[in-house]
């Protein structure tokens, strides 16, 4: 009883495959335009994908394979959808939008309303059944959003970055209440932020460029990035490349490091990528030698606060990073533009296949 | 020429007004001229003469009925042509237009080479036993014709403003196309059709030419408040400036009723909303009203 998809769509460089399990949710996270709301679009039935398939709990949503053509219109898919906006109808009250769902599938009027407050009471909105949608706040009207998307049982609960419209006060809230509903419930939920992954998450799948780049359980993925977008969302540097010997080889750079995951020596040929905190890299402004040291001749892109340090970007794209104190910044004179060079000692880098 | 009210910035040169209200006097001076030509001791008696209140009393109706009928044909239209997508989607859209800058002659001959005795459809129609031309119907139909588009127009630009998020969620939520149609995107596009309706009756109760062509001038059957106008003038000009008046003040409300503002709605008071959230513009659909 599980769910997969498989679906390419070529227009937009979409390819990918993905199963969840019963009662899990999964985070996909990525950078703009990587095909996360593409993914729920198909899954949904919104967005008629080239070629591939789907499976929920056994049932057929779509299966394009050569010679088929089965397509289930998206109200017969049980996959609601919660978007970005609570986009509640504005011309139902709460308690009518919530009961929306049960009322199309054919539930006496009765019954859904009696379901639609349960659900309400659920996401602690149940005062607010009589307002119309125009009379709520950003955060009461996403709560009442959760409670219609609920209501319909959906087999696969699809959220696309449910907390992003929301302010700060209310953001949290919302986490809280997905938390508490989220437990045993088959989700999958678009996200910017680290929280939700690690909060609303079992695992999290990275995509990039319409492709998975990686995926596990949360921590893992945090702890151990094998894409760029992984390592910039734990904070660490990462430069790809490949395995040598004792090392990694990216370009004309070999950079040393540990890799305690796998004794012994590293599984030369094999692409591998090197991964370091920021705050374990040096600024010089003059080579420095002296092993076991990694040392990067950068131009530096930009300098920001981060917390008592700067953070000193550098490289192409700004993709380096190093925390250096403001005296130090100070001292090295930083100016954007400028030739320098990123140091970090082997023993704060770790080294494992990608 | 003074600073608007609120301060903000207008940005309208000094010579747009003195155009502006040019175009506001070709429209107010014509009908303020034949204001003052009304005979007024004698106007309750010449609006309600007998032919005059069976002309009045059919325009009514016919009017009634053929907005009737551009609602059972326009909200299709305007549907398949603001959500569909299919070829010829654009030839569609011009062809339904055309009644909007056609001559209305023109349009009754087209309907009476369609509907008429030895018509397209008419021959087969009379065998079957319905004669259409020179008939009420014949009325109606003329009527819907040349006030179709005014409703497709209305109603496919509140589609398109509108959009189809509202559709999808609901799609998502389990509900059937039926469903989604009856209890989302009429509900949400309802003052767009509204408007869009109050002005197909409205060019319907002005229609003239095309009404005359097709059906004809028969009292009590097709003669319609302007045609009886139009008659009228030859032999009795005060009953047909009163008669003018009458369909002025008929025109004048329907339009103050389609673009009468919309009231905006409820909103939280201040400090009501009950916990800190702070309100936020919820997205408002529908309008559309041109």
């Amino acid at each position: 009883m599980t769910f997969t998809v498989q679906a390419a769509v070529a227009a937009r460089g979409f390819d990918l495959s993905l199963t969840v399990g019963p009662g899990e949710t999964v985070a996909v996270m990525g950078p703009n335009g990587a095909g996360k709301s593409t993914l729920l679009n198909v899954i949904a039935g919104l967005l008629h994908p080239d070629s591939g398939k789907a499976e929920l709990d056994g049932k057929t949503l779509f299966n394009l394979a050569a010679g088929r053509g089965t397509w289930i219109a998206p109200h017969r898919r049980g996959t609601a959808l919660l978007a970005q906006e609570p986009l509640l109808f504005p011309h139902l009250s709460v308690l009518e939008n919530v009961a929306f769902g049960p009322r199309s599938a054919g539930v006496s009027k009765r019954a859904a309303g009696n379901s639609a407050l349960r659900w309400l009471a659920e996401v602690d909105a149940a005062e607010l059944q009589a307002r119309r949608p125009a009379q709520l706040s950003g955060g009461q009207a996403q709560r009442v959003a959760v409670a219609r998307a609920l209501a319909t049982d959906p087999g696969l609960l699809l959220l696309d970055e449910p907390m992003s419209a929301l302010d700060i006060h209310a953001a949290p809230l919302l986490r809280r209440l997905l938390k508490r509903v989220l437990v045993g419930r088959r989700a999958i939920i678009i996200t910017h932020d680290v929280l939700d992954a690690l909060m609303l998450a079992d695992r999290v799948v990275i995509l990039e460029g319409g492709r998975i780049a990686e995926q596990g359980p949360t921590r893992e993925v945090l702890q151990l990035p094998k894409s760029r977008f992984a390592a910039g969302l734990a904070g660490l540097n990462l430069v790809p490349g490949t395995l040598a010997g004792h090392g990694l080889v990216a370009g004309d750079l070999e950079i040393y490091g540990q890799h305690d995951e796998l004794p012994g020596q590293l599984p030369a040929g094999q692409p591998g990528v090197a991964v370091f905190p920021p705050s374990a890299v040096s600024v010089f402004l003059a080579e420095a030698h002296g092993s076991p040291r990694n040392s990067f001749a950068v131009t530096v892109t930009d300098l920001e606060p981060y917390g008592d340090r700067i953070r000193v970007r550098a490289g192409d794209g700004g993709r380096l990073s190093a925390d250096v104190t403001p005296e130090a910044a100070a001292d090295l004179g930083l100016i954007p533009g400028m030739e320098v060079y990123f140091v970090v000692k082997a023993a704060a880098v770790s080294i494992y296949p990608a | 020429m003074k600073q608007p009210r609120n301060g903000g910035y207008g940005g309208i040169p000094r010579w747009i007004y003195v155009m502006a209200g040019a175009g506001g006097l070709l429209v107010l001076l014509p009908l303020a001229a034949m204001v003052a030509k009304v005979n007024w001791p004698q106007f309750i008696p010449l609006v309600t003469s007998e032919s005059s209140l069976t002309a009045l009393g059919l325009s009514l109706r016919t009017s009634a009925a053929s907005t009737a009928l551009c609602l059972v044909l326009g909200v299709p239209l305007a549907l398949v042509l603001a959500r569909g997508r299919f070829p010829g989607q654009g030839l569609l859209r011009s062809f339904v237009l055309l009644p909007l800058v056609l001559p209305p002659v023109v349009g009754g001959i087209a309907l009476l080479y369609t509907f008429g005795r030895q018509g397209l459809l008419g021959r087969t129609l009379e065998v079957a036993g319905i004669q259409i031309a020179f008939s009420t119907s014949a009325v109606i139909l003329a009527q819907t014709f040349v006030a179709l588009p005014f409703l497709v127009v209305s109603l496919e630009g509140a589609l398109r403003t509108a959009g189809n998020r509202y559709e999808a969620v609901a799609a998502t939520l389990g509900a059937r196309p039926t469903t989604v149609l009856r209890r989302v995107t009429i509900p949400l596009v309802l003052p767009g059709l509204a408007s869009g309706a109050v002005l197909s009756f409205a060019r319907s109760l002005g229609e003239f030419g095309a009404t005359l062509t097709f059906a004809g001038s028969l009292q009590g059957v097709t003669r319609t408040l302007p045609l009886e106008i139009y008659l009228q003038r030859e032999t009795d000009a005060d009953a047909a400036v009163a008669l003018s008046l009458v369909l002025v003040a008929v025109a004048a409300a329907v339009v103050a009723l389609a673009y009468r503002r919309p009231r905006p709605a409820g909103r939280v008071p201040e400090g009501a909303s009950g916990d800190r959230e702070s309100p936020t513009a919820a997205p408002v659909a529908g309008g559309g009203v041109p």
